[in-house]
């Protein structure tokens, strides 16, 4: 077969393009190939992931009434910008756009809450934070009983936890 | 050389390899895409120090991508050591090899780690073991980017939760031929896995290999993950096998017509593309499987369907070759290798 565009070299490349279902083929020789920058495709992805899910996205109920720009404090990106590129720029973004991005994570996974493997250090965390609410519980409780004695032991053992995850 | 694939794995006639990957990031600094070069260079020191007293069991060695050519960043990506993302990630990324080529910690990919684990075989248990412990050993010395709710933070959300894809490499020849690859693929995609070419998201199957991987990461736990896959792809194998079964007793002498003139062709070919050679090889392995020619050992076709990609074949070279010269030299690396396999 020769090459669509000189027509005189044997083609030794051939693509084949599909946009819209609408299939296009091309053979070309190796320097016509080159010129038109063709060669370039080596691990190339040709369609982008990203589009499908930000087209997810997009079809969501925005907050109502909401007209301010919000942007990530840490690494500036709004959420507009993320439905172009459809990656977050750093961790603080989940927290930001956390409720956007509980319904998209449901939209993508099915789930949107982690099970599995939890980092060592933050188990630790979530077991104290846990047991820090259960506390302020029955905090409130006693004082309602006017057992200050209690109140007073259960309000030390709040701040001895907290001190120790760092919130004071 | 492709290290990984030595030693015996499970079903090897008809599963490659495991292939287990954790997305990781660090909760102080922005995600690669949003990273200044300085940002860059004080996480890699990060990750570097953090894995030093731990992860060092086994010697790894370290490379960045901008001072390797591009010749062997691309060998890399054709053994399967690195991403194809990774090859490209000329002004931050680096990677962390083990000796053994089995672990790979890529540096600053789209996330700031992707902890990889090879097995060759099916062996998703063992696999997952290492990459969990290599994932508790850079966490001693880090802090993750975690959400209670989230679980692991990652840049793009798909990724999200475990962080986990698991993967398997299957040669499957005979579901292919047959046509019913088609309602297998359909049937994964409903199950939440995905099916790829072999060199990931977006390429195209050749030698009747395919990739087989969750597309989910939220919401179920790594030991689940694992569980689903592994009993889907044990289905696979047996199916697999069965239609082998059935073809050498309806089909046998175009069977064995089909393997033969393929192992002629790369026996005594002298101009090879490298879709022709993998379609041929691929024959040539079912035949060695079904012990048509039990001479030549599966795993070694597998690694010579890695040689002769492109850029692996310019390394053997040692420089740049056209088009036409590859197809040349392509087949006459398969030649020599044969013969020297034949003994």
């Amino acid at each position: 077969m020769l090459c669509d565009k000189c027509n005189k070299n044997t083609a030794t490349i051939h693509f084949t393009k599909i946009i819209n279902n609408h299939v296009e083929e091309r053979h070309l020789c190796e320097t016509c190939a080159k010129e038109n920058n063709y060669l370039d495709f080596t691990f190339e992805v040709p369609f982008s992931f990203e589009k499908l899910f930000t087209g997810l996205i997009d079809s969501m109920p925005e907050d109502s009434g909401k007209r301010r720009v919000v942007a990530c404090p840490k690494c500036g990106l709004t959420y507009k910008k993320f439905q172009e590129v459809g990656k977050f720029g750093c961790a603080k973004c989940y927290e930001v756009f956390e409720r956007n991005i509980s319904s998209l994570l449901k939209g993508i996974h099915g789930h949107n809450t982690h099970q599995g493997k939890v980092p060592i250090n933050t188990k630790d965390k979530i077991v104290q934070k846990k047991a820090i609410e259960s506390l302020k519980l029955e905090l409130e409780k006693s004082i309602e009983k006017e057992d200050f004695e209690r109140a007073a032991y259960l309000r030390d053992e709040i701040n001895r936890l907290k001190e120790k995850l760092g919130e004071i | 050389m492709v290290k990984w694939l030595e030693g015996i794995g499970n079903d090897e006639d008809v599963v490659v390899s495991t292939r287990l990957r954790l997305a990781r990031n660090l909760a102080n600094y922005r995600f690669p895409n949003f990273m200044t070069d300085d940002e860059a260079e004080a996480l890699t020191d990060e990750i570097l120090n953090g894995m030093k007293d731990n992860v060092y069991d086994v010697p790894y060695k370290f490379y960045r991508i901008r001072d390797l050519s591009d010749i062997e960043r691309s060998v890399f990506v054709e053994k399967h050591l690195i991403s194809p993302n990774l090859a490209k990630k000329l002004d931050g990324g680096s990677f962390l090899i083990r000796n053994d080529e089995r672990a790979t910690v890529m540096i600053n990919e789209e996330d700031h780690i992707r902890i990889q684990v090879l097995m060759p075989g099916l062996n998703f248990e063992e696999g997952w073991e290492i990459s969990s412990k290599i994932d508790d050993s850079i966490e001693g010395k880090v802090e993750y980017a975690y959400h209670e709710k989230f679980g692991y933070l990652t840049s793009c959300p798909t990724n999200v939760g475990t962080g986990l894809r698991a993967s398997v490499m299957v040669h499957l020849p005979c579901i292919s031929m047959t046509g019913h690859i088609n309602s297998i693929i359909e049937g994964l995609t409903k199950i939440g896995l995905t099916v790829r070419g072999i060199y990931g998201e977006g390429t195209k199957a050749s030698g009747y290999l395919f990739q087989i991987s969750n597309q989910t990461t939220l919401g179920e736990s790594e030991e689940d993950i694992i569980k689903k896959l592994n009993r889907v792809v044990q289905e696979i194998i047996s199916r697999e096998r069965s239609t082998r079964a059935y073809m050498l007793d309806k089909r046998n002498h175009q069977m064995e017509d089909m393997i033969f003139r393929s192992f002629g062709i790369l026996k005594y070919g002298r101009i090879i593309s490298s879709a022709e050679a993998m379609n041929h090889l691929s024959n040539v392995k079912l035949g060695c499987d079904l012990g048509m020619i039990d001479y030549i050992k599966p795993k070694d076709i597998i690694k010579l369907m890695i040689k002769i990609q492109p850029a692996s074949l310019q390394k053997t070279v040692n420089r740049d070759l056209t088009y036409e010269e590859r197809d040349m030299y392509r087949a006459e690396l398969i030649r020599k290798k044969i013969r020297s396999l034949e003994g």
